[in-house]
């Protein structure tokens, strides 16, 4: 299903985004900064590669809006991108629904409570 | 997602409101129609907990719930996983617990969980429940963001991949 939301949502960026997660590597690389951030050196490092085949990676990552990077003092950061965080909304939504798909159930343990109170008459002390 | 119908006054069942109050913060409110002592109740006893925690519609079965609701105890939920092999636990501890007021407990299953801090307050014999869910920094929020938006992208990519092939 989400795919398909996926492809609606981003058609123009679709075709750079495919090409950037067809490949094995790419796809390791953000699911590494789905965990934390990562400096391309560490990337390269954990991939096996070199500075510069990394660089590519990032690069064709960074062009689909799945990665951002900063660089800072020699260091370029990488982190996941806006396009990939860009679902905020949708997971907030979800995580409401979570919470109100448990509280319904709850409202119907919270009334059989009651009325098992009530029977009781009110003698909670037990 | 249909806006007309999540705010339709009369779904009196669903009152659930969620707002990212900061750049690491979740907050969600909901009013109960009993006191507080029952609901109170509902959120720390074991048999209670494993008839609501779980929504139907996520197709998975809690097989355990251990929940020891003093200050410094611990909690620990098991889940079946339909296609995983290895059921999953979500475990922490409770920070404080304060009947039949306040609960705080933290999220231990990943390195920078939140914690959870739910208060409870009786009005006219209905409780209104406001819960917190505070992470350590707005990296781990948004990571925790990010990580169920990107959850499915293994199943994603395996999908991508067919689809992939059959354009070729």
């Amino acid at each position: 299903m989400r795919i398909l939301n996926y492809m609606v949502q981003y058609q123009s960026h679709f075709d750079a985004s495919f090409a950037a997660l067809s490949d094995a590597t790419r796809r390791g690389v953000l699911e590494q900064l789905v965990r934390s951030d990562a400096s391309i050196t560490q990337l390269a490092d954990r991939f096996g590669m070199t500075l510069t085949g990394m660089k590519k990676h990032v690069s064709v990552l960074e062009q689909a809006g799945l990665v951002a990077t900063r660089k800072v003092g020699r260091v370029r950061t990488c982190r996941l991108g806006a396009r990939t965080l860009a679902d905020e909304a949708a997971w907030i939504e979800r995580y409401r629904q979570l919470w109100a798909e448990r509280f319904n159930a709850l409202d119907t343990i919270v009334e059989e409570l009651k009325r098992q109170e009530k029977a009781d008459g009110r003698d909670t002390g037990e | 997602m249909d806006a007309t119908q999540a705010n339709d006054p009369a779904d009196v069942r669903d009152g659930t409101t969620t707002e990212r109050t900061s750049d690491r913060e979740l907050v969600i409110t909901r009013t109960f129609n009993g006191p507080v002592h029952l609901v109170f109740k509902a959120w720390t006893t074991p048999e209670l907990l494993m008839r609501w925690w779980v929504p139907e519609s996520f197709g998975i079965n809690l097989v355990g719930c251990e929940v020891d609701a003093r200050t410094g105890g611990r909690y620990r939920f098991v889940f079946d996983v339909p296609g995983q092999p290895e059921p999953a636990a979500f475990f922490g501890r409770y920070l404080e617990v304060t009947p039949p007021k306040r609960l705080v407990w933290t999220n231990e299953e990943t390195d920078d969980g939140s914690v959870t801090t739910v208060t409870f307050e009786e009005k006219d014999g209905k409780t209104h429940l406001v819960l917190h869910d505070l992470y350590p920094s707005k990296d781990a929020l948004d990571a925790a963001l990010a990580s169920d938006s990107t959850g499915a992208f293994p199943e994603q990519f395996d999908q991508l991949d067919v689809v992939l092939a059959s354009a070729e």
